[in-house]
This record gives structure tokens, C-alpha cells and sequence, in this order.
């Protein structure tokens, strides 16, 4: 993949079109349309030779176009023309410029005060499922099939494997679990490697001994 | 933005977008004002706060706090979200705080594998290395490595823990408070604390003399 390229004194935006992109992703999430899974998703969704090529916040001006032309909010041939349909309506902007701070200062949150028993407990030794769903997961491919350790148990969250296509919540629990660099990579790591990833109780089985 | 049809460059076929995405994203705005789904004014809001309020200053200061309070520190590790917010900080992209300790023995380093995860609310916008495909795939097959281009050098008794962002947890390292900075005060050592530290991509350098 080559170096990484650390910018000195890197500016927040490098372009102006790039603040109004990611802007523009904010407000219209606004509409609450779509959820954060899904939006992560269409970024997913994008041709694999634009992923690669694009910048970021080509990426998500790509998705955004996406996500607006499913949930029904623009049509793909207003895109094409640039204005709104004839006869269409004007809506009203469901974020005010006054929301924006208690917006971004409440957030939300994707933990759920719902009653779910873990199946597993910190310490316990586990195995990342070797599934290969054809939608969005949260399971990355370099974990699947190997055992590693409950560090923690977060707590109840949304699972995205589901959110994502609007199939449910899903709320189950987190846990960071512990994985030996060499049981991932083999022995060219070091012993003294180690990578923690939030996985999902769907995203576990137990190791049997 | 009728201009748009005067451009030959198209994505792919069924993509009917100018090829310049700063026209593009003009275009896009201009619709979407135009039906009433964004008030542009909104947007302006939105990127003051990353360009001016928002950013790796916020982080700086849960990290001098826990220098120089251990039991602030306790609770940043007990609770990092709470610990946090009783400093002001929060919301999005920071709903669920974990932050995780640099020691003689151990470093920390973070990533997002799968996208671009990061505490906003306390580091603001991630800068565009974090996100590209280098830093993504290679900080956890080759943490040592990606640590030297970012020129800390680690001797192999230390232990490397390489937190993969792939839930909504967000992952803060409280660096090691260097050497040479007993004496300062919470807001020259808040001064000290780089963006990259907290990533854990560098260390905290020790303070310049005063006077020197």
C-alpha cells in the first residue's frame, strides 16, 4: 500500500468543496433517512476502481448522491439537471443553523438500554466466526476463523450487520476482544503484538477445548 | 448549474456528474437548498465548529488533566465519556469514550481498518493519513513499522496494543507525560500534547527550556 504520507500542519479542509461535502452529509442526515450503518455502507457499495481512486470526500459525495436518490428525497434526474423537478416542493431544512451545537453536542448514541444477556465474559477465550456476509459487516476479513480473548464487555449496542439494510437494531452485546498479532499474521509479527477489535455477540462463537 | 452538460468526463456510465468534484458538490448544494432540504447557513455552522472549535485542543486538555490529577485519571479509565464531558467535551462522534494508557511497557496506537472511525469530539477531524488505504492496512499487520515512519522506534520488550475502531468506541491514548515536565502547570502541559500522541503515532516531546 506504500508510505504513509503525515502532512505537516495538515488544514481541516484542503478545499472548500471539501467542508461543504462533509457539511452537506451532516445536514441532510438530518432528515434521518438513513442511519449511520447505512451511510457507512454506501461508501462500501461504491465501484471498487472509485474507492480506490477517489478521495475521501469524493467518497462521500458519491454515497451522499446515493443515499438522497433512495430515500426518495431527490430523484437521480435532478442530479442530472442540477434543479428540482417541476412541481415538486420545497421542504423545510430540518437543521436549523441555531441546532447545530446542542446537535453535535448531544450526538447519538449507539448504545441501547436494553436487556441482553452476553454470551460471553471478559477473559473468556473466543473464535471470529469465518463468515463472509454479501452486505455491510463490522467483522473485518483478517479476524475471521481466529480465536482470541474477551478484554471487555462494552455493553449493549445497535448492530450494524442488520442496521445497515434497515433490518433491525439487532442491540447485542460489544466486547474488545484480544487477538495475538501472531495468530492473525503468523510468525512474522512479534510476540509482543497485539490487536483489540470491537466485535459483536453475532460475530463469536466459543472455542471449544 | 447547467454547465454541468458541458463536461465530456463522466465517473461511469451512469453517472451523469461533472468530473470536478468542486463543481459537483456546488451542484449538489444548490439543489438541495433549492428544495429545502439544507438551510446553508447550517452548513457554515457545521464547518465552523471543525475548522475553529473542534480539534485535537480538546483532547489535549482530558490528557493534562490526567497528568496532573490521578484521580480525574481514574475516572477517565473507569468512564471515559463521563470523565470527558466533565470537561465540556462530547456528542458526536465521542458518545462512547475508551481511553487507554501509554506506559514504559505498552503503546498504544489506533485505527479504523474499515472506514475512518475517530473521537472527534475530542480530536476533531481525522487528518486524510489516518484515513488513506496505507495507514488503514498496514497499522495492524505492521505496527512497528508504521511506527517508524512516524519515527518511534519501540525496542521489542514493549508491548504494542493496536485498537481497531470497528464499533461505535471511540479510542483516546493518554500518551506518556515526558520527562523534563514536572514542573509545568496543567495549560503548558495541555501545550505539549499533540494530535498524533493521542493517536499514537508519536510521543509527547519533552518541553523546550524556558527562556532558552
Amino acid at each position: 500500500m506504500g508510505p504513509i504520507e503525515p502532512e505537516p500542519n495538515e488544514p481541516v479542509f484542503h478545499y472548500e468543496w471539501e467542508a461543504r461535502a462533509f457539511a452537506l452529509n451532516i445536514a441532510a442526515g438530518a432528515w434521518r433517512k438513513w442511519n449511520i450503518d447505512a451511510g457507512r455502507h454506501e461508501i462500501e457499495l461504491l465501484p471498487p476502481a472509485n474507492y480506490l481512486r477517489m478521495s475521501y470526500y469524493e467518497k462521500w459525495t458519491a454515497r451522499l448522491v446515493e443515499l438522497l436518490i433512495k430515500a426518495g428525497l431527490v430523484t437521480r434526474a435532478e442530479i442530472a439537471s442540477g434543479t428540482p423537478e417541476r412541481g415538486s416542493s420545497k421542504a423545510t431544512p430540518p437543521l436549523t443553523p441555531a441546532q447545530v451545537p446542542s446537535v453535535l453536542r448531544t450526538g447519538a448514541a449507539a448504545s441501547r438500554n436494553v436487556s441482553v444477556a452476553p454470551r460471553f465474559r471478559a477473559g473468556e477465550r473466543i473464535r471470529a466466526r469465518n463468515i463472509h456476509p454479501a452486505g455491510h459487516t463490522r467483522l473485518p476479513r483478517y479476524a475471521r476463523g481466529h480465536v482470541g480473548t474477551i478484554d471487555r464487555d462494552h455493553g449493549v449496542y445497535v448492530f450494524p450487520d442488520s442496521n445497515a439494510h434497515f433490518r433491525g437494531e439487532n442491540p447485542q452485546h460489544v466486547y474488545s476482544v484480544r487477538f495475538a498479532a501472531r495468530e492473525l499474521w503468523g510468525e512474522q509479527a512479534s510476540p509482543r503484538d497485539f490487536v483489540y477489535i470491537d466485535l459483536w455477540d453475532d460475530h463469536l462463537e466459543p472455542v471449544r477445548s | 448549474m447547467g454547465d454541468w452538460h458541458g463536461h465530456k468526463h463522466h465517473d461511469h456510465e451512469h453517472q451523469a456528474v461533472p468530473s470536478d468534484p468542486a463543481l459537483r458538490v456546488k451542484a449538489l448544494e444548490s439543489l438541495l437548498v433549492e428544495k429545502g432540504l439544507v438551510d446553508p447557513a447550517a452548513l457554515d455552522a457545521l464547518i465552523d465548529t471543525y475548522e475553529n472549535k473542534v480539534g485535537p485542543r480538546n483532547g489535549a486538555r482530558v490528557v493534562a488533566r490526567a497528568w496532573v490529577d490521578p484521580a480525574y485519571k481514574q475516572r477517565l479509565f473507569k468512564d471515559a465519556t463521563a470523565a470527558i464531558a466533565e470537561l465540556g467535551y462530547g456528542g458526536r462522534q465521542g458518545e462512547h469514550m475508551v481511553v487507554v494508557e501509554n506506559t514504559p511497557s505498552v503503546h498504544n496506537l489506533v485505527v479504523c481498518t474499515l472506514c475512518s472511525c475517530y473521537p472527534w469530539s475530542v480530536l476533531g477531524l481525522p487528518p486524510v493519513w489516518y484515513k488513506s488505504a496505507p495507514y488503514r492496512s498496514r497499522a495492524v499487520i505492521d505496527p512497528r513499522g508504521v511506527l517508524r515512519e512516524f519515527g518511534v522506534v519501540l525496542t521489542e520488550d514493549v508491548e504494542v496494543r493496536v485498537w481497531d475502531s470497528t464499533a461505535e468506541l471511540r479510542y483516546l491514548v493518554l500518551p506518556e507525560r515526558p520527562a523534563g515536565a514536572e514542573n509545568l502547570q496543567e495549560d503548558d502541559l495541555a501545550a505539549l500534547v499533540t494530535r498524533d500522541a493521542m493517536i499514537g503515532t508519536a510521543k509527547v516531546a519533552a518541553p523546550q527550556r524556558a527562556g532558552a
